[in-house]
């Protein structure tokens, strides 16, 4: 990738974020890269009200924000992802907790939704890939939080073999198939053998492929 | 300790204060009162002594060991007729645990309860006459004095005052009302002198003693030191989170821009590449540090869910069952939440378990929570600090922690803080 160039296609982008440091640096970074912030917000509040005036592509938000100092800005995505479905959400958040993710995951189909530690701002290529696979419809959790659930063995995902879980891991970070083929060194066959496999043992009913990729996820993140 | 009643004696005013009325007013309610319960008493001790001979007044009259507590409630509320500086407390503890019997134990091992047994029988037995007479004495004399003209224009001819006197002209009637009405003033002095003495006498017996205070007291600055902690913990956390963690992140991303635009494969770029994951170390360490000093999902979604977290980091597997109908008090959740994370801690280190398994309820006025393993067993209070310093956690708020873990295992910790929950929805801000 070269740099200054979009990852994706140039988004419109509404951004909440209440420390002024970061929210600026934010707005650098996703213009650097051809991305439009086209409101800037530092509250729950005012992210509702530029997210209906602005209808943007992409929403960013922190989890902690004001009055409260509790987690608004989490339940703000939530509440704007039940209002427009389709609507992409990246949460930037400071916790490595499987309760904040669920949530997230759990608003709307559970599409074009992103829970990433902010720390991740500073991969500024896998940031950007992120911003990406959101906007484009797809999950994206952070490998911090996908890390922490793997040592988990509950129902249903007992049943999966431990290769199994790591593709499903890996899924769960938004990666392709073809992503997953190189951090794995195997075949796109074998992946996809393990992904349908995946598919199978966790008793998803049947849906277009992407959907119920997002669907495994899901699981995963119940645990 | 000299009480409302004493000081308004010695004070001009007196005879126009309300006190010689609510001496009046105190006397006969606690007259009253002691004359039923004498009553009652002779009734209960009768019925029960011939029942005795069954058997089944046997426990009766261990129920009337306890008559004390009703009635010493009773004198305490009437003791509000002479309002003190400092209003009398009822000097019982709190039951060891729920249920009846708990409350039996606590209440016959007391002090309190036989204290206001004594001060019950004083009452039934010596009190109520002192009473009566006092105000028989105080008021009803002086009104019969001062009611002589009336009665003897009613009557006509003659008045038999006090059944002592006779008295047939009305000169000598005024005269006597005359001297009703100063004997009316002159007497309310003594009926509140026994009024005060009477309540003083019933605070000593049924009110708190200098040593439940100081524990009253040590409690409430126990309880207060305890949510200044908790408040200094939050404000910690808050400024670690403002500040500190905040910068890094700005520092990380701008170090990562600077990565893109330093030639590739150049010293600069190594340089820069070093101190970028340096950063992101330090900002994993911070997140640890902060999630230790307050973790923010406890704050917003209350105990069960922290817990949960815990739970999916333990490196030993645990099946996690935790519910509750609604929130604990924050210094409650704060106890509960370090009391789980070192006990899973402990587990993960000593126990070589294989499964783990935690529970969480409310019951009964209690928060119970149960971490119990698979592993060897061997848990033992006296050796390490883990456990102690567990203990002493649970303390502070009131909880107790039990342990059974013979040696080859199972471990089970139980640990127990009595609260009460409020409304589970809303988060709570700082």
């Amino acid at each position: 990738m070269h740099p200054d160039r979009p990852v994706t296609a140039p988004l419109r982008v509404v951004l909440a974020e209440d420390s002024v440091l970061l929210r600026e640096g934010l707005i650098g970074l996703l213009e650097r890269f051809g991305h439009r912030v086209v409101a800037a917000v530092g509250d729950a509040g005012a992210l509702r009200a530029a997210v209906a005036e602005h209808v943007p592509d992409l929403v960013v938000t922190d989890v902690r924000m004001p009055p409260g100092q509790s987690d608004e800005g989490l339940r703000a995505a939530v509440e704007l992802r039940e209002a427009r479905p389709g609507l992409p959400v990246l949460v930037l958040s400071q916790y490595v907790q499987r309760s904040y993710a669920a949530d997230l995951l759990d608003s709307g189909d559970g599409s074009g939704v992103g829970y990433l530690l902010k720390d991740r701002v500073g991969q500024i290529e896998d940031f950007l890939a992120a911003v990406g696979t959101v906007a484009e419809g797809g999950t994206v959790v952070d490998p911090e939080v996908v890390r922490q659930l793997i040592g988990r063995r509950r129902d249903p995902l007992a049943r999966l073999t431990p290769r199994e879980r790591e593709v499903l891991a890996l899924m769960a970070e938004g990666r392709s198939n073809a992503a997953i083929c190189r951090e794995l060194v195997v075949s796109e066959a074998a992946v996809s053998k393990h992904i349908g496999s995946i598919l199978a043992k966790l008793d998803l009913p049947p849906a277009e492929q992407s959907h119920r990729r997002v669907l495994a996820v899901l699981t995963f993140l119940r645990g | 300790m000299p009480g409302g009643a004493w000081q308004a004696l010695a004070r001009p005013g007196f005879l126009r204060s309300p006190w010689p009325w609510r001496s009046v007013g105190y006397l006969l309610a606690t007259g009253g009162s002691g004359l039923l319960l004498c009553l009652l008493l002779v009734l209960g001790a009768v019925v029960a002594g011939g029942l005795a001979m069954v058997l089944i007044g046997l426990p009766l009259l261990a129920a009337l060991a306890l008559v004390g507590l009703p009635y010493a409630a009773l004198e305490r509320r009437l003791l509000r007729l002479l309002p003190d500086r400092t209003p009398v407390e009822s000097p019982h503890r709190t039951p060891d645990g729920p249920g009846l019997p708990a409350w039996l134990r606590t209440r016959y091992r007391e002090q309190a309860t036989w204290r206001e047994l004594g001060c019950t029988a004083l009452a039934a037995l010596l009190l109520w006459p002192i009473d009566l007479t006092a105000v028989g004495c105080a008021v009803f004399v002086p009104l019969w004095l001062l009611a002589t003209p009336v009665l003897l224009a009613l009557d006509g001819e003659q008045v038999n005052v006090l059944k002592v006197w006779q008295i047939h002209d009305q000169p000598t009637a005024l005269a006597l009302a005359l001297a009703g009405a100063v004997l009316f003033a002159a007497l309310s002095y003594p009926l509140t002198a026994v009024a005060a003495g009477r309540a003083t006498l019933v605070r000593r017996l049924t009110g708190r003693t200098e040593p439940d205070h100081r524990i009253g007291e040590l409690v409430r600055s126990r309880a207060r030191l305890v949510d200044a902690f908790e408040a200094e913990r939050r404000r910690i956390e808050r400024d670690l989170h403002d500040g500190a963690q905040q910068r890094l992140v700005a520092l990380a991303m701008n170090l990562g821009l600077a990565r893109l635009d330093a030639p590739t494969d150049s010293l600069l770029a190594g340089r820069l590449a070093d101190a970028h994951r340096e950063v992101g170390q330090v900002l994993a360490e911070l997140r640890e540090l902060i999630n230790g000093i307050h973790p923010q999902v406890l704050a917003d979604r209350g105990l069960p869910e922290a817990v949960a977290d815990l739970a999916d980091r333990s490196p030993v597997p645990v099946d996690l069952d935790f519910e509750l109908p609604g929130r604990p008090p924050p210094a409650v959740e704060a106890a509960g939440y370090f009391a789980v994370a070192e006990a899973l801690a402990n587990l993960a280190k000593h126990s070589g378990a294989n499964r783990a398994r935690l529970t969480g309820r409310y019951a009964d006025g209690r928060l119970g929570v149960e971490v119990s393993d698979d592993g060897r067993g061997g848990a033992d209070p006296a050796r390490g600090t883990g456990l102690t310093g567990l203990a002493d956690r649970l303390a502070v708020v009131d909880g107790t922690l039990t342990v059974s873990s013979p040696p080859g295992g199972p471990t089970l910790l139980r640990l127990e803080i009595p609260c009460t929950l409020t409304d589970p929805s809303p988060p709570r801000s700082e």
